[in-house]
């Protein structure tokens, strides 16, 4: 039982999907220009996310490991179709609010980099406990960053007027907010120390998730060739182990995980 | 023609991918480490977004409107970007070698960015036609080589300073792209 729980709190902070492991960083900059449109999008996501682990979990022995990518990709774009269709009909609201951001869920670097990582090697259950701790983890992220633009950019948070009237920087809710909230949130969360192998790993920015991303057979050469071409700049910081590749990282959590 | 720069200026500078739309986040912050490789990917970005909104465009008018399969288009882009990109690169890779040596790694890396399937959707969603689908799709792909390389520029400089522990890695880039963002919202007083 304790793993199941364990799966749900490690998406939420150790390794919150955005914050930590900087996957998902397109959704999360475009649409955090109010807490609610961050939880929409986090729950749309969510929603994604937990179909997709399970789908992917239950059909793990049967896909074939050469056209895996593929067949993630088709679960995905359908799973993201039946919500657009969903939240269109029953939520219009959000649907104009979200516009293109909710078909582009299907190159959300978590859903596939969660398919890849995780729920093609465990149970159904584990996996939608995953899906879910890392949907939660999206969602709490983008609802704390739309609240803080929201307060900065017009005084509000949820509709509710918090700050006196009149009160508003509105570059906090134009695009370039949306860089400075997310860099400010990082620092401090740096700044209290919560850093974990990922973390390090991901510092060198897109490389690590790529691997995880839809194209990982491809893009076996990266890592090694990253490490060739940027390990001067910063060797210093970074011992090889935890330059390897994330999967090992990933088992390497789940085994102290099981301890 | 005069539309056509519009789309082109437009979708490259007003509304530039990477620091108004926020598509392509993941390879912006990734890959600008470097101003050799953003180079690099940012060619092979506006090869591929070209050719993508091209046969997306006439994807979706020739055989997805006709059939009424709006719905779809998600799935039937994302596939077809796909197996362009793996096209494109086998051949690239028969056909020109000097042009995939340059491009390597970068060219598969693509299928994943948002902004090939973004600027899809967005071309269907604005309801341009052929011509301004490739248009629009060659600006945005222009706009984000920009953004990238201009990027790869300061985060040259930034490399050489001695910041405070937890601003270094992503925070400071980030904070580099806002005042990006911010100097390009200039271009929003463009009038054409």
């Amino acid at each position: 039982m304790k793993k199941y729980w364990e799966r749900l709190f490690n998406g939420l902070l150790k390794e919150n999907p955005v914050l930590v492991l900087m996957l998902g960083m397109c959704p999360a900059l475009a649409v955090s220009t109010q807490a609610a449109n961050g939880i929409g999008m986090g729950l749309s996501t969510l929603a994604v996310l937990v179909l997709s682990n399970l789908v992917i979990s239950i059909l793990r022995k049967v896909i074939p490991d050469q056209v895996r990518l593929p067949a993630y990709i088709v679960i995905v774009a359908s799973l993201v179709t039946v919500t657009e269709l969903l939240i269109k009909a029953y939520l219009p609201d959000i649907y104009e609010a979200l516009g293109i951001y909710i078909p582009l869920i299907v190159v959300n670097c978590i859903i596939l980099g969660r398919a890849e990582a995780y729920a093609n090697k465990h149970t159904p259950l584990l996996s939608v406990m995953d899906g879910i701790g890392m949907g939660l983890g999206f969602t709490a992220a983008l609802t704390l960053a739309g609240a803080i633009r929201e307060l900065l950019g017009s005084g509000k948070i949820f509709g509710a007027q918090i700050l006196p009237e009149g009160f508003g920087m509105t570059i906090f809710i134009q695009p370039p907010g949306a860089f400075l909230v997310f860099a400010l949130i990082i620092a401090v969360m740096n700044a209290i120390g919560i850093k974990t192998r990922q973390r390090k790993l991901v510092e060198s920015g897109c490389d690590g998730n790529c691997s995880l991303c839809a194209t990982a057979g491809s893009c076996e050469t990266k890592p090694a060739a990253d490490a060739a071409a940027g390990g001067a700049v910063k060797a210093a910081a970074e011992k090889p182990a935890e330059k390897a590749d994330p999967k090992a990282a990933e088992n390497k959590a789940e085994g102290g995980a099981a301890k | 023609m005069k539309s056509l720069i519009m789309i082109i200026i437009g979708s490259a500078l007003i509304s530039n991918v990477v620091l108004n739309q926020f598509l392509g986040i993941c390879s912006f912050l990734g890959v600008s480490k470097q101003m050799k490789a953003s180079i690099s990917l940012g060619a092979a970005v506006i090869f591929v977004i070209t050719i993508a909104s091209a046969v997306a465009s006439l994807l979706y008018d020739n055989v997805l409107k006709p059939l009424g399969m709006d719905f779809m288009k998600t799935i039937i882009f994302i596939l077809v970007i796909a197996a362009l990109v793996q096209i494109v690169e086998m051949f690239l890779k028969k056909k020109s070698p000097a042009v995939y040596q340059a491009l390597g790694i970068y060219l598969p890396l693509i299928t994943t960015n948002c902004a090939v399937l973004g600027v899809a959707l967005n071309n269907v969603k604005d309801g341009f036609n052929f011509i301004e689908s490739v248009a629009s799709g060659f600006g945005t792909a222009l706009g984000y080589t920009i953004a990238i390389v201009l990027l790869a520029g300061i985060r040259s400089r930034i490399n050489e300073k001695d910041l405070p522990a937890p601003l270094r890695g992503a925070p400071i880039v980030m904070i580099a792209a806002a005042l990006m963002s911010i100097a390009f919202m200039g271009f929003g007083g463009l009038n054409i």
